[in-house]
């Protein structure tokens, strides 16, 4: 088909270039200029663009050249009249009109072309009606000229010939494809580099218990977690806070405050060392002369406790501590009326005589303490005031927890000896005192007060003195001392200022069960036997130590005269026949009655200064040693000799644990039986 | 003051006593009562010493803590109580 010829023209190349010339040749005869043009056009690609003269240029010299010719195009037609006048009706003259026709036609044709829908188009296809065939034979043939002439209207012409209608209009006969590429944009490398995150080498041996460690935290971790997520997330917040608060305050705290324990630790190995002399007789020495003397021991001076600020004031009372046997405490004050004055309350303990535990100064002075047997913590004080208090160890107040008023029924004279008992029925905490006003006052711990409830009046039971107007007055004993009854709950005993003892039940608050004219002077202390239910001691100024069975009121068992002042008696904790004495001469005295039944085995002065008065002495609970206290405020701990503790020697094979109750009664009933014969004898 | 001066002072009047020195976690000696180059040769030595003896102790039993270290030479005794954070040492002459 001939309109696809010209395609191939685009190719340049010669070879390709030759035909196709030579067929426009022989279409038509175009101009030796337009051959050229296309061979040069198609070098074009190859070689920059030449100018073409034509042949018929004029000359032009350079400075013609140069020259400038200004021609201004204007819509104006150069032969349009200017001058054409109008005849004006309204002011009868000729008048110039401004608007001219400037519109010049060079050429006009009337195209035959007419719309499908117009009446002459359809007149011409009824006249055509007949000749349709033809007609499309005749518009195949021809290009597309003729076909732009035909009707268009014909669909079925233009459904049938799509490829030639696809072709777009080009102009055949010089026609040519240019194609040129842009340029690349140069490819161009750009980087930047970071500052290199701070690198630190890091290196740990990880052992067991880093291991352990670091699971235990985690899991603590995991706890808290557990417990936060259960509280609710407003308190959240707020344990935050004060979180923070908390570790803010430890932070800013003092530094070396940290080292709180480690100091008392330390300091307690200070005294090992400087006291290692001590420790080791304490643990090891065992006197090596005793096998020599049969009977006699003898006790040896270990520890001295004392206290620059109770210094001068008497050793009113001592006390160990039934949980930690290393520790005892001490209560100062004063027995002379007339140099009264400030009172403390000292807690000591073996391992660091040089120093008290804890410090309690009290305003008045102490007169005797207890501690409580389950709550070691709780001590109970009796002040010269009459007044009773409950000091908590554990409470960081310097005062007592609880403390009896003039209004709480506080005693009128000096408390003797306070005693805790057994929980009551409502589990509250109570203890006993006795006072030379001649009530026992029992002392209950509720909630912060202390309540209190008479159990008894002392009275001497003698007939009633008469008053200087005829009335009769009721004596009231004073009460220097009770202590009650290991087994029986409701028994006990109260020493008096008038050396009696009257057996009392906590029943009766007007009735003794029994009096006892026991000594002629003060009944400085009474106490039941550990092991032995019907046995007691009492000790007074008169001189005399005297050991009763209650049940013989009439005679004691055995009477002792120490040839002073007698201070304190104490019954040796893992023998029934021990005791020991302490006198005013600064004496101790320990008896075995198993051994000896008329002397003390050992009477010995552990005082410094002669006419010092020891005043109370306490046997440990578990080691082999005591302690007594002074009116000058010392207190010494003395090592018991091996024949100062001699048990019965236990059967082969019978290895028993601690203390054989029935054999200690046994012993003691042993010696007793003794005494009560001719006791009975005298009866009959 | 407070009571741990108290009981600090206490200490150092014991006789025999030689030094008190209070060591941080990372060795360094917080308070002393030697001079200068002894205090920092001890701190250093004994804070490690007593490190490697409490790791020895937690290796055996993890559970298990060291509580304090005595060490007893030809003419001193040094005695060492790890707290949480610190270490006090004390070193005393045990003859004199």
């Amino acid at each position: 088909m001939p309109p696809k010829i010209p395609k191939s023209v685009k190719g340049p190349g010669s070879t390709v270039g030759a035909k196709p010339s030579k067929i426009i040749k022989g279409r038509q005869k175009p101009r030796e200029e337009d051959d050229m043009t296309v061979d040069e056009y198609g070098e074009d690609y190859v070689h920059g663009r030449t100018l073409v003269r034509p042949d018929d240029q004029l000359d032009l010299t350079e400075t013609e050249l140069k020259e400038e010719f200004t021609r201004i195009l204007t819509a104006n037609n150069p032969h349009a009249p200017q001058n054409i006048v109008r005849f004006n009706f309204k002011e009868r003259s000729y008048k110039q009109t401004s608007h001219v026709e400037q519109i010049a036609i060079h050429f006009a044709l009337d195209g035959n072309m007419l719309h499908k829908d117009s009446d002459e188009a359809r007149r011409q296809r009824a006249k055509a009606g007949m000749g349709e065939a033809r007609s499309e034979i005749a518009l195949s043939e021809a290009g597309e000229e003729e076909a732009g002439d035909g009707e268009e209207g014909e669909k079925e012409e233009a459904a049938e010939a799509p490829p030639p209608k696809k072709e777009s209009l080009r102009n055949q006969f010089n026609f040519s494809e240019r194609a040129s590429q842009t340029f690349n944009n140069p490819y161009r490398e750009r980087g930047t580099a970071t500052e290199p995150p701070p690198r630190a080498n890091f290196s740990s041996t990880a052992n067991q218990w880093e291991i352990y460690d670091a699971y235990y935290e985690d899991l603590q971790k995991q706890e808290k977690a557990k417990d936060k997520t259960k509280q609710v997330p407003a308190f959240k917040k707020d344990d935050d806070k004060t979180k923070k608060k908390l570790v803010a305050l430890e932070t800013t705290s003092d530094d070396i405050s940290r080292v709180t324990k480690a100091s008392k630790i330390v300091e307690r190995m200070v005294n090992q060392n400087t006291f290692d002399d001590i420790a080791q007789d304490f643990s090891y020495f065992e006197d090596a002369s005793d096998e020599f003397r049969d009977q006699e021991g003898t006790l040896l001076p270990l520890w001295k406790f004392s206290y620059d600020k109770a210094k001068r004031l008497a050793v009113t009372s001592l006390c160990w501590n039934p949980k930690h046997v290393d520790l005892f405490s001490t209560g100062h004050g004063s027995y002379d009326f007339t140099k009264q004055g400030r009172g403390m309350l000292l807690f000591y303990s073996l391992k660091n005589p040089s120093y008290p535990e804890f410090i309690y100064s009290t305003d008045s002075g102490v007169m005797c303490i207890d501690i409580h047997p389950t709550y070691p913590y709780l001590i109970c004080v009796g002040f010269y005031d009459g007044s009773v208090g409950v000091f908590n160890v554990k409470d960081k107040r310097a005062g007592p927890v609880y403390k009896s008023t003039a209004k709480s029924g506080k005693h009128t004279d000096p408390v003797w000896q306070v005693k805790w008992q057994k929980d009551d029925l409502d589990n509250n905490l109570n203890f006993f005192s006795v006072s030379s006003d001649g009530r026992v006052v029992s002392w209950t711990l509720v909630k912060d007060e202390l309540i209190y409830a008479d159990v008894i009046s002392l009275t001497v039971d003698d007939v009633p003195a008469e008053g200087p107007d005829g009335t009769q007055l009721q004596l009231l004993g004073c009460g220097t001392s009770f202590d009650f009854h290991k087994k029986i709950d409701y028994l006990f005993l109260v020493g008096t200022e008038e050396g009696k003892i009257h057996k009392c039940s906590k029943a009766y608050s007007s009735q003794f069960l029994d009096t006892i004219d026991a000594h002629h002077m003060s009944v400085d202390a009474v106490r039941w036997n550990p092991f032995h239910p019907d046995i007691f001691i009492s000790c007074s100024a008169d001189w005399t130590v005297k050991i009763w069975d209650h049940n013989y009121r009439h005679q004691a068992m055995f009477t002792f005269d120490l040839n002073s002042a007698v201070g304190d008696v104490a019954w040796a904790p893992y023998s029934s026949t021990i005791f020991a004495a302490v006198t005013a001469d600064g004496k101790i005295h320990v008896f075995d009655l198993n051994i000896n039944k008329y002397e003390a085995l050992c009477e010995q002065s552990v005082v410094q200064k002669k006419k010092t008065k020891l005043t109370h002495v306490e046997f440990n609970p578990a080691h082999m040693i005591v302690v007594v206290g002074d009116e000058r405020g010392y207190v010494t701990s003395l090592k018991l000799s091996p024949n100062l503790r001699k048990v019965p020697k236990k059967k082969k094979g019978e290895e028993s644990q601690g203390i054989d109750h029935e054999v200690e009664i046994a012993k003691l009933d042993k010696i007793l039986s003794l005494v009560r014969e001719p006791d009975n004898k005298d009866k009959k | 003051m407070s009571e741990v001066e108290e009981t600090i002072k206490r200490i150092q009047s014991h006789k025999g006593v030689i030094g008190i020195i209070v060591v941080n976690s990372e060795g360094i000696p917080i308070r002393t009562t030697l001079d200068n180059s002894t205090t920092v040769q001890y701190a250093g030595l004994i804070h490690q010493l007593t490190m490697k003896a409490r790791s020895t102790v937690r290796d055996i039993d993890p559970q298990n803590d060291l509580t304090f270290l005595r060490l007893r030479s030809k003419k001193h005794e040094i005695m060492v109580a790890p707290d949480k954070e610190y270490l006090l040492i004390v070193i005393q002459n045990p003859s004199e």
